[in-house]
Parts: structure tokens; sequence; C-alpha cells
């Protein structure tokens, strides 16, 4: 581990600068393209972002509220996705990490709407392979998929979801992976996998979405997020590097 | 009525990396061009929020709008063909630079058993081998003929890289030295090694130093950022048309671009185009941009698609196996591979870069004896350290949970303890694979989407399989203490992700009967059309394709200023 810390001051101290100074993008305006003469501007400012770590923005709080679901469907994707990726030793579980909060936000937009999908009729079963050929889109799905995951728990255990122990919760939700619900409208185990993969997304995806929050899904991972270069690492052994955001990318 | 413009030299269907470099080449000899592009403008600027997998990767921000115009699929021609209506099995670029901006730079030359595969196989194994129904033939040109072409495209693209022992002769080595080598390559390097197999560093688009190439463009060096593949690149070092041939092309100030230009029709009277009819996207007006030339160069189902809906060249009829149009449609067999869990290593596998990796050519095309083997060709296989970007790489040892508390545990554990080793196999075509218009469903202007017809083969499962067993013994050797690999290949699955590497539909040959273009792309049937680019490959090699579509715009340049000054069929 004292190698590893090691590292990771040598890492910190790569500074903006640095970078350019040692990978000779920087020198005798060699016309290298504008993303990098962008970042030139800001190179004063990288290691402002130490703060965050004890310190997180408070700013990042005020996206935590809801742009679709009702309070009754946030708390349920809430303890639904949190069974798909809980708390553990490693750390915080899909509920702790926003979750449910980067799924609302995404069903607000283009994928809520599968707007840039193609969505024109006749619609008709097709093979497997042949994919997703419904006529609903995801908003949709989760609104018909919740509704029947309540139905689900209320048949089976008399319960709400939300109030089910987690092992009942887990039966549910295997109920929905499996096919075993009888639901018409929509594929039960098409809405499963949509939440799972929505779940990963929402747990490791960069902080800008509202989940992965405080990069504790990274950081759990020792995944470093967005980082400038890996020149100094890539022929090394195993290396932990503090994460950075696309915030800390644009430098404010 | 369609508003009509002056007439010029030349005119490009979708500025990629053949519309780029056909561009570059006949603007230099002082052509006119203009070229049309159905998405936006692009530039490295543009990349500067670029390290967001959310984004790119699983929204597809640089991808073709499907909503707009997407493919239809069916296994075979009892079936129904439906819409692709979400991303899965293959992804299409759009705007300037098409897929030449998202690619990740992995640039292999086909081998010499590719171009002349018909021929060699017979020689070798005799005309038993090839299955009754399997449509390989040759391409009408050598490697050896196409060797100045590839030279020419490496050197422009400033590929780094090392001798490969099993690959065609070069003319000169790599314009610049190989990428860095890591442990895991390392490990791969050294049980390929132990094994009698030829590891070689992969070919690389992402530069392993700065350079500058024989136009003058200057690059930066790759950082291994591990942003590349449905990323753009932020430094410019990853060779897209974009940083290279576009600027060159624009700078002779004989170079239109004209983006949101979609191209519907190409325009003709009697045997010879006369120009194209495109719609400006932002305005919806329909434009006619007539031309002395046409080329093609969007990607391969688009340049199916404006040919028969354009009817030029005779369409295909897989019941006869006669006509061209739409013939030998063509994949990739990409599922056979290894994946290595390792208990006491972690590697940095979250850095990396587009074209890092290390490859042997020992089970690839002729380069082993198949006698005793039911298929043709082969694959290459490599490890590849492109960067394991976190939502789309959670790989837990087979019978782990897929989620819940065991799978969340064994997702983290492995997360940087996994290594891949991965065949690339290469596509035979068959008479009942190809590509023809949808007889229902439509695109945003009402025309018909291109249909594929195409399934995996008993070729394709026995070269998975084959694959898949060799890289498990590499894998092996490299110390994994658990292995999973591929046990049977399935159907053909449009939903899950395996390559942008479609191939064929006009396709290149030698005889006008069997082959819709000849060596320089060159229309049999319409001599001032030029077809460029993966859809006139005859078959699919084990390889990435891009390398070849550049050797073969090279090679149409060449031709098309040829044909401006004597007219004619060039082969």
């Amino acid at each position: 581990m004292a190698e590893n810390s090691k590292q990771q001051e040598k890492n910190e101290s790569l500074s903006r600068r640095k970078f350019l100074k040692s990978s000779g993008i920087a020198v005798g305006g060699l016309a290298v393209g504008g993303a990098l003469g962008r970042l030139l501007p800001f190179k004063d400012k990288t290691n402002t972002d130490k703060l965050d770590v004890k310190n997180p923005r408070v700013a990042e709080t005020y996206t935590q509220a809801l742009m679709y679901f009702s309070q009754q469907q946030f708390k349920m994707v809430e303890a639904a996705t949190e069974r798909i990726f809980p708390a553990d030793d490693n750390g915080p579980g899909a509920k702790d990490l926003g979750v449910a909060y980067f799924i609302d936000h995404q069903l607000s937009g283009d994928w809520g709407f599968n707007s840039r999908e193609y969505m024109q009729p006749p619609f008709f079963k097709g093979e497997k392979v042949q994919g997703y050929q419904g006529r609903l889109n995801r908003r949709e799905i989760f609104d018909i998929g919740l509704r029947e995951l309540q139905n689900h728990s209320l048949t089976k255990y008399k319960k709400n979801f939300v109030e089910l122990s987690e092992e009942e919760q887990n039966d549910i939700l295997t109920d929905f992976a499996e096919n075993k619900v009888n639901i018409t409208t929509i594929s039960p185990s098409g809405f499963f996998n949509m939440l799972r993969s929505s779940t990963l997304e929402g747990a490791y995806s960069d902080p800008l979405y509202s989940g992965n929050r405080n990069m504790d899904g990274w950081k759990m991972r020792n995944y470093p997020g967005s980082q400038m270069t890996y020149t100094q690492v890539i022929d090394k052994e195993f290396t932990v590097i503090p994460p950075k955001s696309l915030k800390d990318h644009l430098g404010q | 009525m369609a508003k009509k413009l002056p007439k010029v030299d030349v005119v490009i269907v979708g500025v990629g990396w053949a519309g780029g470099i056909i561009a570059a080449e006949l603007t230099k000899q002082g052509l006119n061009c203009v070229g049309l592009e159905r998405g936006k403008e692009r530039k490295t600027e543009d990349y500067f929020m670029v390290h967001d997998e959310l984004r790119y990767a699983l929204r597809y921000d640089l991808m073709q709008n499907l909503s707009k115009e997407t493919i239809t699929f069916r296994g075979n021609e009892k079936l129904r063909a439906l819409p692709m209506r979400q991303y899965g099995s293959f992804i299409l670029g759009d705007g300037l630079g098409g897929s030449g901006v998202h690619w990740n730079g992995q640039t292999y030359r086909f081998l010499p058993y590719d171009f002349e595969i018909r021929s060699k196989t017979i020689e070798r194994y005799g005309e038993k081998k090839i299955p009754a129904d399997m449509t390989i033939q040759d391409w009408g040109i050598t490697y050896d003929e196409l060797e100045p072409y590839f030279d020419k495209f490496e050197k422009m693209a400033g590929i780094s890289g090392e001798e490969n022992p099993l690959a065609g002769k070069r003319s000169s080595p790599y314009p610049t030295p190989p990428m860095k080598t890591t442990p895991a390559l390392e490990k791969f390097k050294k049980a390929a090694i132990n094994l009698k197999l030829h590891p070689y560093n992969r070919p690389s688009a992402n530069l392993s130093e700065a350079y500058t190439n024989p136009d003058g463009v200057a690059r930066a060096a790759c950082q291994y950022c591990a942003y590349c593949e449905r990323f753009g690149c932020e430094y410019g070092a990853k060779a897209d048309p974009v940083v290279t041939v576009i600027p060159v092309a624009k700078k002779t100030g004989k170079f239109e671009i004209r983006t949101h230009s979609n191209v519907r029709r190409v325009l003709k009277s009697g045997n010879k185009a006369t120009g194209v009819m495109y719609v400006d996207t932002t305005t919806g007006e329909e434009i006619e941009q007539p031309a002395d030339i046409v080329v093609l160069t969007s990607y391969v189902f688009n340049n199916v698609r404006l040919l028969l809906q354009s009817g030029i060249g005779r369409p295909y009829d897989p019941t006869t196996g006669a006509g061209v149009i739409g013939k030998n449609y063509a994949y990739q067999v990409q599922k056979g591979n290894a994946t290595g869990f390792f208990e006491k290593e972690e590697f940095n596998t979250f850095a990396g870069a587009g074209a890092l990796g290390m490859t042997v050519d020992d089970f690839n095309g002729d380069n082993f004896d198949h006698s005793n083997l039911n298929f043709i060709h082969g694959g290459s296989i490599a490890i590849s350290q492109t960067g394991l970007r976190p939502i789309s790489n959670n790989k837990v040892p087979k019978g782990t949970p897929t989620w819940g508390k065991e799978f969340k545990a064994n997702s983290v554990k492995y997360a940087n303890r996994v290594l891949s080793v991965g065949g690339q196999g290469a596509s035979m075509p068959f008479k009942h694979h190809y590509l023809d218009l949808d007889p229902t469903y439509k695109d945003e202007f009402g025309d018909p989407l291109i249909r594929i017809t195409y399934d995996f083969e008993e070729q394709d499962r026995q070269l998975a399989k084959y694959l898949s067993d060799r890289c498990k013994e590499i894998m092996k050797e490299m110390g994994a203490d658990h292995i999973d690999t591929m046990e049977e290949l399935g159907p053909y699955d449009i939903t899950t992700y395996q390559s942008t590497h479609n191939t064929g539909g006009i396709i290149m040959g030698a005889d006008p009967n069997t082959s819709a273009v000849n060596n320089y792309s060159q229309m049999w049937e319409a001599e001032n059309v030029f077809v460029v680019g993966a859809s006139a490959f005859a078959h699919n090699s084990g390889y990435n394709p891009t390398g070849t579509v550049g050797a073969l715009s090279y090679r149409a340049a060449e031709g098309i200023l040829s044909y401006k000054q004597k007219g004619g069929i060039l082969a």
C-alpha cells in the first residue's frame, strides 16, 4: 500500500502544466487541435479539486430533485436498484450513489423518449436476435414496470414493494428477471434488464449525471475517472490514481 | 423542382476516410470537388468533454440518429425483416470524418491470401474445400499490387507498428515505432512465444510519438487516455480524416464541404451518372449537384442503398446468384475469445488506447493447415488494452449472478483483474447473405431502408470454436486463475456489440458478371461512378478493415485521376 500512496503523490504532482510540457504538446505552437488548447487558460487551477474530497460542492445537492418520477416511483426505484447493487464492505450501494436520481433524470430526456431510436410502425413481434420491437418508450415501460412490481408485491406478500424485507424484494425482482410474472404489456425481464443496466450507468457514469455521488462508484473500484493522460503509468504495475470528473477537467 | 447548381468535376458522397482521402488526392491535382456530408461539422475542439462513457459509449453521441434512418435485419429469407430500433451489433458513424472519428485505430493490412482467396484455397485444398453456397471469389487485385497504397495510407496516418512476421511483404517500415508495451501485453507476448506463436505490437493509428506526415500535417503523441472507440480524440493523436486528409483537401481551395447534405439519389443518363440529388436537412430543400464523376464513399449500407434506389447496376438475386448490387454481404466472427481472471494481480487496464494491443496471426488466413478443419480462413488473435471503462466492463466469473450482493462484490473485486484474449474471425460470403431494399420500413424521407439478410453458418461456428480454444490456450499460459470462454457461437444477434466491420454489397473483381466494381473501385456498368470503401470487399478478413479501406481509397483516387484524363473502363 505504501507504494501505492507514493505513486499517488507522484501522479498528483503531474499538474496540467507539467503534463503539457512533458508530453511535448505545448512546444513550438504545433497545431495539434483545439480541445487541448482550450485547457491552457485553466492550467493554474488544477489542484483546487483536492478540497472536494472532504467538502463536496454544495451545488451538487441541488440536482437531487425529481424531473419525472412520482415520489412513490422514486422510492421504489431506490429500493429496487439498491437490491441490484447493494451497499457492502466495498462501499455504497445504488441508493447512496444517487442511482434513482440518475434514472429519473435520464427518463426526462432523449433516453426516456427513445428519441434517437427508430420508433416507426409497423410493430411486429420478432425473433429475439432482432432486438426490441415494442411501441413503448422507456418512460412508459418504467411506469408499467413499476406498477407491476407493486402489484406483484401486493399479490405475493400483501405489502408494498418498499415495505418488503430485502429477501422478499430480491424474490420479487427475481420473478421479473426470470419472466415469472404474468404481464401482457411489457416483458418483465426486459424491464428488469433496463433497471439493471441503468443501475450500473448510475453507479459509474460521470457525477455530472447525478449518480456516482462523490465519485464513490469509481473510488470503490479504483477507477480514475477522467484523466488527461496515462503516459506515466501505462507501462507500470497497477497504480491507484485519485479520480477526477469532467467538472475537474473544465477547471472551474 | 430541385434547385440545380453549377457542375463540378467530382461530387463525393460522404466525407469519412474514403471521401477524405479521395478529396485530398484529387484536389492536389487541381480537380474541383464537392463533398456532401449528411451529418454535421466536426473538429478536435468538440472533444473537450469526451471522457464521458455514458454520453458517447452508451448514448452514441457521435452515431447516426436511428430515428431518422436505420437498417432492417432478418436471419434468413423466410423471416420478416424488422428494423434495428436501437444500437447493438454495430454502430453507424455520422458527421464529418464518419466512422473515422470514432474508430479505435487498429490498422492492419489484409493478407496476400485474402485477395486471391478462391484460387489459393483451391490450389492448396482442392475445390471441394469450398461449400457449394459459399461465394468466395478473388478480388481482381493482388496484395503486391495493392502494397504501395497500403504504404501511402500508413504514412499519411502515421501508423505505429512493427514488422508482422506472418504478413505480406512491406516496402518500408512503419512510419512510427510501436506503442508502449504494458504488463498485460507482456504477459500475452511471453505466453505466445512459449506456445511458439509470433506476437507483434498491433499497428496503431494512435500515434506512439509526434509525427509529421508527407502532407505536412503534424500531430501529437497518444496519451493513453482510454477513450478511443466511440469517442473522438481530444489530442488529434488518433488519425482521423478531420485531422489528416480533410485539411489537406481544404487547403487547395478546391474542396467544398457541404454538411447537413443528405444524398438521396445518384442521377443518371444512359450508362453514366450526371450528378446527385440531395436534401439540405436544415431547410428541407432538394438540390441537384451535377458532376462529371460521382464518388460514393458513405458507409457500406448507404453505398448499396443509393445504387439500388437510383437504379444503377444490376441488383443481386439470391435465388439465381445473378446480379451484383447487394451481393456478398459479410461481417465478422468476433465471439471466439477467452476471459481470464487473476487473483493475485491487478492491472492498469483503466488506461489504454484504441489500438494498444498485441496480436498473433498464426491462426489467421491460410497461415495454418486447414486440411482437417471444417472451415477456411481464420482470424487474428489479440490482447487489447483499449481501456476498461466502468459501466461497460463488469466481468464476473461464470456462475456469478448478474445482480445483487455477489455480483457487486465480484464485479468490484475483478474490476482491474480481468484480461481478455479475443479472436477476430474472418467472415465468408454465402449465396443467401445479401443486402436489398426493405419492402416495408422507410427513412425520414420515405425512402426504403436497407435490409440485411444474414446469419452465422457452420463455417462461422467451427471457426469461432477453433479461435476460442486457441485463445484459451494462450490465456492459460498467461497464468489466469479462472478462464471463461465461448462454448458455442449461437445465431447472429443484432443486439450485442460485435464489430462495426460490415462489408460487401458492391464487390470488387476482375469479371463484370460477378463483381460490381473493378480494382479501381470503378463501376463496370457506369464508368463515371466510383464506389469506395468496405462495400468493395469480396469477403471480410480476420482483421479490422480500415487499413484496407485506406489502400483501396488511394488506388481509387489514382483511378479517378486517370479516368478524368482518358475516360473509359480502367481495368
